[in-house]
C-alpha cells in the first residue's frame, strides 16, 4: 500500500493499527536468477533497479545481519556532487539527479534536503583550486557558487573567520547537496524491491562462492545452498572476505572512520559545512543533533569504532572551525569500516569468473552513491555492459594505471586517501 | 592502541606513521611482471582478524617495525624491528 498525506491522517485517527511490515521475510528459495550479496544500500538499489529498469524479479537479496544495520545506517547522510575528475564527476551527478525524484519513485519519504554545502578554503591557491573545481562541476551541468568571505559569512555568521592558522578567505557553494535519511534510504529501497518481487533474505552469511569450470554457479550460506545464473558482490568493508570465497585479492583495505553526534540542539546549521584543511565536515540532523566526523584513523580495521586520537583531532578541528559548539554535549561516536582503494574511487566491474560481479571500494564516500551505484551495477549485471556514468569504475585500472582517479592528487597507493 | 616498540618500548600510536601490510617488505623483481607489480602494490589479504603491518616511529627512535596485531580487536600482540623481518 503505497503512502501519502490522508493515509497517515486515517492511521491517525484509527490508533495505527493498519501500518504493517512492508516487506516480507521469505526463505531463501533452492535458485535465483541473480543473487546480490549484501543487504546494504548499494544492494538494496541493485535489486531494486534490477527489477525496476530490467524487470529481473528472480533475484534474492542476501544479508548476513539485519537491513539496515551496515555502513548504510552508521554514515552522516551527506548527498552531493561536487567532484572533479572524468569518471566520478558524470557518476556522482547522475546520482544526485536519481537522488532528486528518489522520493516520488519509491513513494517514501527519505528526508532527502538539499540544504546546500559549502567546503571553505583558506589561502589563495585554496581558492584556485576550488575556482577550478566549481568550473568542471559547472561544465559538467551540476551547480556550483564561489562566493567570498563575505558570502561565507550570510550563510554562515557563526564560524570563526579569524582564526590565526586557517583564517577563512571564501567557499565553493553547492546547493543542490545536502542530507538524507540514512536508514529510510535502506528501507525505501527494501520496500520496493520487495514489491517487485525481490526476496531480502535476512540473518543470511555467505560462506562460500560456488565455480565450476571459470563459471559461478551460486552461493553457500549459513541457510544452505543456493544456485544462481549471476552473483554480484556488494558488501563493502567486507569485500576482502567475501572476494577471497572466490579465489580473488582485491585492491582493499578495510579502514575505520569515526563520526560524532551531540544531543538535540536548537537550529544552528542550516547547511553541510566541509572544513578540508581540518578534516572536518559538520551538519545539523532533523532531531537537532550536530552529526559531525572527520578523517580515517589510518591503519586497518575490523572494529566499527576508532582510537582517541582522532577523536581528539576531529575535536580540536570543531574548536577551531567553530568556538561555540565547546558549549555542546557529544552525544555519541561510532565507526564504520571503510573500504578503501589506492586512488580513493570505486570499483563497478566484472571479475575474472564469468557471471561474478562486483561493486566495492566505495572509501568513505558511498552513501551518496548509493542511488547510481545501484542503478550502474544493475545495468553491468543486467546488460553485461557497463552503464555509461560508471564506465571508468575498472578493477584493471591499478594494473595497467590507465583511467586512475585520484581525485585527491596524492597518489594510488594505500594509506594516502 | 599501544605499540611496544623494541628499542624504546611501548609507546602511543601517536607516534608512529602506519605504512600498511608487511608484505610490503618482499618487493618483487624489477622485471617480475605486471601482475606481480599489481599484486604487491594494490592488492591485499586485508585480514579480519590478526595482521602484521608496517608502522614507522616517526615520533620515537625512526625505526620501522613490523606489527602483530588484530584488526577486529585492536589488540597488539607485538613488534619486530623491519629489518630483522627483511634480512
Amino acid at each position: 500500500m503505497g503512502y501519502s498525506g490522508f493515509r497517515v491522517l486515517k492511521e491517525g485517527l484509527l490508533g495505527h493499527k493498519g501500518w504493517k511490515p512492508v516487506w516480507r521475510d521469505p526463505d531463501p528459495r533452492p535458485e535465483y536468477d541473480i543473487v546480490i550479496i549484501g543487504g546494504g544500500g548499494h544492494g538494496l538499489s541493485t535489486a531494486y533497479y534490477l527489477a525496476k529498469e530490467h524487470g529481473l524479479t528472480n533475484v534474492a537479496v542476501l544479508e548476513k545481519g539485519y537491513i539496515g544495520g551496515g555502513n548504510v545506517g552508521r554514515n552522516t547522510t551527506i548527498v552531493r556532487a561536487n567532484y572533479f575528475l572524468p569518471g566520478n564527476s558524470e557518476f556522482y551527478s547522475h546520482s544526485l539527479k536519481l537522488w532528486e525524484s528518489l522520493e516520488q519513485d519509491l513513494n517514501y519519504n527519505v528526508m532527502h534536503s538539499q540544504r546546500g554545502l559549502i567546503n571553505l578554503f583558506h589561502s589563495d591557491g585554496q581558492r584556485d583550486a576550488f575556482a577550478r573545481r566549481g568550473n568542471a562541476m559547472v561544465n559538467q551541468g551540476d551547480d556550483a557558487i564561489l562566493l567570498d568571505r563575505d558570502g561565507v559569512r550570510e550563510h554562515l555568521p557563526y564560524l570563526d573567520f579569524d582564526n590565526v592558522r586557517f583564517p577563512i578567505y571564501g567557499g565553493l557553494y553547492h546547493p543542490r547537496g545536502g542530507t538524507a535519511r540514512h536508514d529510510a534510504v535502506a528501507w525505501g529501497y527494501a520496500r520496493g524491491a520487495d514489491q517487485r518481487g525481490v526476496d531480502l533474505i535476512q540473518n543470511c552469511e555467505v560462506t562460500g562462492i560456488d565455480i565450476q569450470n571459470g563459471k559461478v554457479t551460486g552461493v553457500q550460506t549459513t541457510r544452505g545452498a543456493i544456485r544462481a545464473k549471476k552473483v554480484g558482490i556488494v558488501v563493502a568493508g567486507r569485500s576482502g572476505q567475501v572476494a577471497e570465497m572466490a579465489g580473488m585479492r582485491l585492491p582493499i583495505e578495510s579502514h575505520i572512520l569515526q563520526a560524532f553526534v551531540t544531543e538535540g540542539l536548537k537550529p544552528i546549521i542550516d547547511h553541510v559545512v566541509s572544513f578540508g584543511m581540518g578534516h572536518f565536515y559538520i551538519s545539523q540532523s532533523d532531531k537537532g543533533g550536530l552529526v559531525f566526523g572527520g578523517d580515517l584513523d589510518f591503519y586497518s580495521s575490523y572494529a566499527s569504532r576508532g582510537n582517541l586520537p582522532m577523536a581528539e583531532h576531529v575535536m580540536d578541528a570543531a574548536m577551531t572551525l567553530m568556538p561555540a559548539i565547546g558549549k555542546a554535549k557529544v552525544l555519541r561516536s561510532w565507526g564504520g569500516i571503510m573500504d578503501m582503494t589506492p586512488d580513493g574511487s570505486p570499483i563497478i566491474d566484472k571479475t575474472g569468473t564469468e557471471g561474478l560481479f562486483i561493486d566495492c571500494g566505495w572509501c568513505y564516500g558511498g552513501f551518496k552513491a548509493v542511488p547510481g551505484s545501484g542503478f550502474s551495477f544493475a545495468h553491468l549485471m543486467a546488460t553485461g555492459r557497463h552503464h555509461e556514468p560508471a564506465a571508468k569504475f575498472r578493477l584493471d585500472r591499478f594494473r595497467t594505471g590507465r583511467g586512475l582517479m585520484d581525485e585527491e592528487g596524492t597518489g594510488s597507493q594505500h594509506n594516502l586517501h | 592502541m599501544r605499540i611496544p616498540c623494541p628499542i624504546c618500548g611501548t609507546r602511543d600510536r601517536r607516534e608512529f606513521y602506519y605504512q600498511g601490510a608487511a608484505e610490503l617488505l618482499h618487493r618483487p623483481a624489477p622485471d617480475a611482471g605486471d601482475a606481480a607489480w599489481d599484486d604487491y602494490l594494490h592488492n591485499r589479504d586485508n585480514p579480519c582478524g590478526e595482521t602484521r603491518d608496517l608502522w614507522f616511529h616517526e615520533a620515537g627512535c625512526g625505526a620501522w617495525l613490523v606489527v602483530t596485531r588484530n584488526t577486529a580487536t585492536h589488540e597488539v600482540m607485538g613488534a619486530e624491528l623491519a629489518e630483522k623481518v627483511a634480512s
